[in-house]
């Protein structure tokens, strides 16, 4: 009995070195750490932003309105007489909720789906390799534009449109780790002891792909962000009266030729830092599991 | 060949006919009573019914499909809602300029592109290709909208070397279109040279490592005639397919940089549709959206398929 349960004992505590030794990769790289530094930055934000701001993001202050930055407004004020800077730490809050969750549907839903393309492969994986194409030839925005006109604009709608989205790209990733497991001796094993399809997918294929679903999850979070960012703007998106930074963009950028630069550019760099964070970490990511 | 190639174009045949049936739900099907949708809460009922009639949206769904199909093949993009027009009359010149716009930034983006990844291949994993490759990957998911409104601050508002509009004044001449057009495609060459720098320098990569390289610079050919002759012939294949790839995202990018820079392309169409809730319109410019995007991957498989002689003269 004793013996029978040591061979699992053995490879689990070696896997989890392994995995150690992945972290400790990691967290060498440079460019990783870089980027989870902006990254932990404006989680912090998104956290704690509201707490710790020196103004009311959403209070108006006519008499106050368009000041340029000074020792009082950092980031100057807007329109209204908000003050810029506190909209902008605030402003992390909605983007950091909704991409992260949009980025988990199509996780878990591409998964699913490239687990039974990659193992049962045949009529299923064909049919569903055809729909792939075809979502692909229409890009996230555009489809996200449709489904919101379709269905009307909100949070809900824009996390499962993106994550609808996401998940058959997901999937293509997951089918092609799936595609060189099942040829593996473990799954031959599995087939034997006549474990059903399921527990040979989820149990012993699965754990087995993490690493490329983790990479391919990182780099798709920083598309979801790029994604509702782009949404927000169009006014498909995170709607008012959220301080969220594509919002703001999209309802200062006609003063910007009157020169109240200070309205739109704080929030551009806020987004563009946020995205080439979570790009730096994925790239940090792939590299040190691909070696 | 000939096998090849008609593979490939039933493929794409079936992708299309896809995309249709996901348009067609998506702007027919998903808003349940598109009167209603169209019109709003409070419209009166009658209103709506007369309105389901004049679009035949009271009709059964396959009906309706087959209809909207007919009429595409046929040249017929049915009825704008919002513009009380054929849509074709208006969705073919926003065409027109959106493919103005975005042969600009393909003519800057592609030698760029190809440039970038040639130079970071010949100094692979010294600092300047790591600069190059950073830079590419960091511009590559920074939003179009957020590139595009620096770009306006400094070259339009601060320095004043560019116009903020890219329409430009009826009658207009080719150096003056270029440049209304220089500033709104400057956001779509960041988006693209990342992946079309990564993918050049990745054929480099390999192509500097292969044994005819190594045949060839032992025959004692110089440098220059190795890299112009063996080289790049063959690493710059597989980018051919990445920037045709790129095209869908390209015209996905259209939608905000017409919407910022006020362009009357198949973005802002799109844009302005959805805004109006003018089905038939934004129906009609996804579809056509997702057939370029097909085109553009046929053409790509082709000329792939053209300067590749193991699938030119193979039987596949």
């Amino acid at each position: 009995m004793s013996v029978a349960l040591q061979p699992p004992a053995a490879g689990a505590l070696r896997a989890r070195d392994e995995w150690y030794a992945r972290l400790r990769l990691i967290l060498r790289s440079r460019t990783f750490l870089v980027g989870f530094v902006i990254l932990l930055f404006w989680v912090c934000c998104a956290l704690f932003g509201e707490a710790v701001v020196p103004y009311d993001p959403y209070a108006d202050d006519v008499l106050n309105s368009l000041l340029p930055p000074s020792a009082e407004h950092w980031f100057g004020t807007d329109q209204l007489g908000r003050d810029v800077f506190s909209r902008v730490i605030v402003g992390a809050r909605d983007i950091l909720t909704v991409a992260p969750l949009a980025t988990l549907v199509g996780t878990v839903l591409g998964t699913a789906l490239g687990l039974v393309m990659g193992y049962f492969r045949g009529l299923v994986d064909e049919a569903v390799s055809r729909l792939v194409d075809a979502l692909l030839a229409l890009p996230t925005v555009i489809v996200a534009l449709l489904a919101l006109v379709a269905l009307g604009p909100s949070t809900l709608t824009v996390i499962l449109v993106i994550g609808f989205t996401f998940a058959p790209i997901i999937a293509r990733t997951v089918r092609a780790s799936v595609l060189a497991e099942r040829e593996l001796d473990y799954v031959a094993a599995a087939r034997l002891r006549r474990e059903g399809a399921l527990h040979i997918m989820f149990i012993e294929i699965l754990p087995n792909v993490l690493g490329p679903i983790l990479v391919e999850s990182t780099v798709r979070l920083g598309y979801a962000i790029f994604a509702v960012a782009t949404l927000s703007f169009i006014g498909f998106g995170i709607q008012p009266p959220s301080p969220d930074w594509g919002l703001s963009i999209s309802a200062n950028y006609g003063l910007i030729s009157g020169g109240f630069w200070w309205t739109v550019l704080f929030d551009g760099l806020a987004i563009a830092s946020l995205v080439v964070a979570v790009n730096l970490v994925a790239d940090g990511i792939a590299g040190a599991l691909s070696d | 060949m000939i096998g090849f190639l008609a593979k490939r174009a039933g493929l794409s045949l079936v992708t299309l006919w896809l995309l249709s049936v996901i348009v067609f739900a998506g702007a027919q099907v998903l808003p349940g009573n598109l009167g209603r949708a169209m019109l709003g809460p409070f419209a009166d009922q009658r209103a709506v019914d007369q309105l389901n009639h004049e679009m035949g949206t009271d009709r059964p769904l396959l009906v309706q499909y087959g209809d909207w199909i007919a009429g595409f093949l046929t040249g017929d993009l049915g009825q704008s809602y919002a513009y009380r027009a054929p849509v074709e009359e208006f969705l073919l010149p926003a065409l027109a300029n959106s493919a103005k716009l975005a042969l600009v930034a393909f003519l800057l983006v592609v030698p760029l592109g190809i440039l970038g990844g040639i130079v970071a291949a010949l100094k692979v994993n010294r600092p300047l290709d790591r600069a190059i490759m950073v830079f590419g990957l960091s511009a590559t998911i920074v939003p179009e909208f957020v590139s595009g409104i620096v770009l306006i601050l400094v070259f339009g508002v601060w320095l004043q070397w560019l116009p903020l509009s890219a329409t430009w004044p009826t009658g207009a001449d080719f150096g003056t279109q270029l440049y209304h057009l220089l500033l709104p495609s400057i956001p779509l060459v960041l988006i693209l040279f990342g992946y079309i720098a990564r993918m050049a320098r990745a054929g480099m990569v390999e192509a500097l490592d292969a044994d005819y390289t190594r045949t060839a610079v032992l025959k004692g050919l110089s440098r220059r005639t190795v890299i112009w002759r063996h080289v790049l012939r063959n690493a710059l294949l597989p980018t051919i397919s990445v920037i045709a790839t790129q095209t869908a995202y390209l015209i996905g990018g259209l939608v905000v940089i017409e919407v910022l820079f006020h362009y009357q392309g198949i973005g802002s169409l799109i844009y302005t549709a959805a805004n109006k809730k003018d089905f038939p319109t934004l129906q009609a410019g996804v579809l056509v959206v997702g057939i370029v995007f097909a085109l553009a991957s046929l053409a790509a498989d082709l000329l792939y398929a053209l300067l590749n002689p193991r699938i030119r003269l193979g039987s596949a």
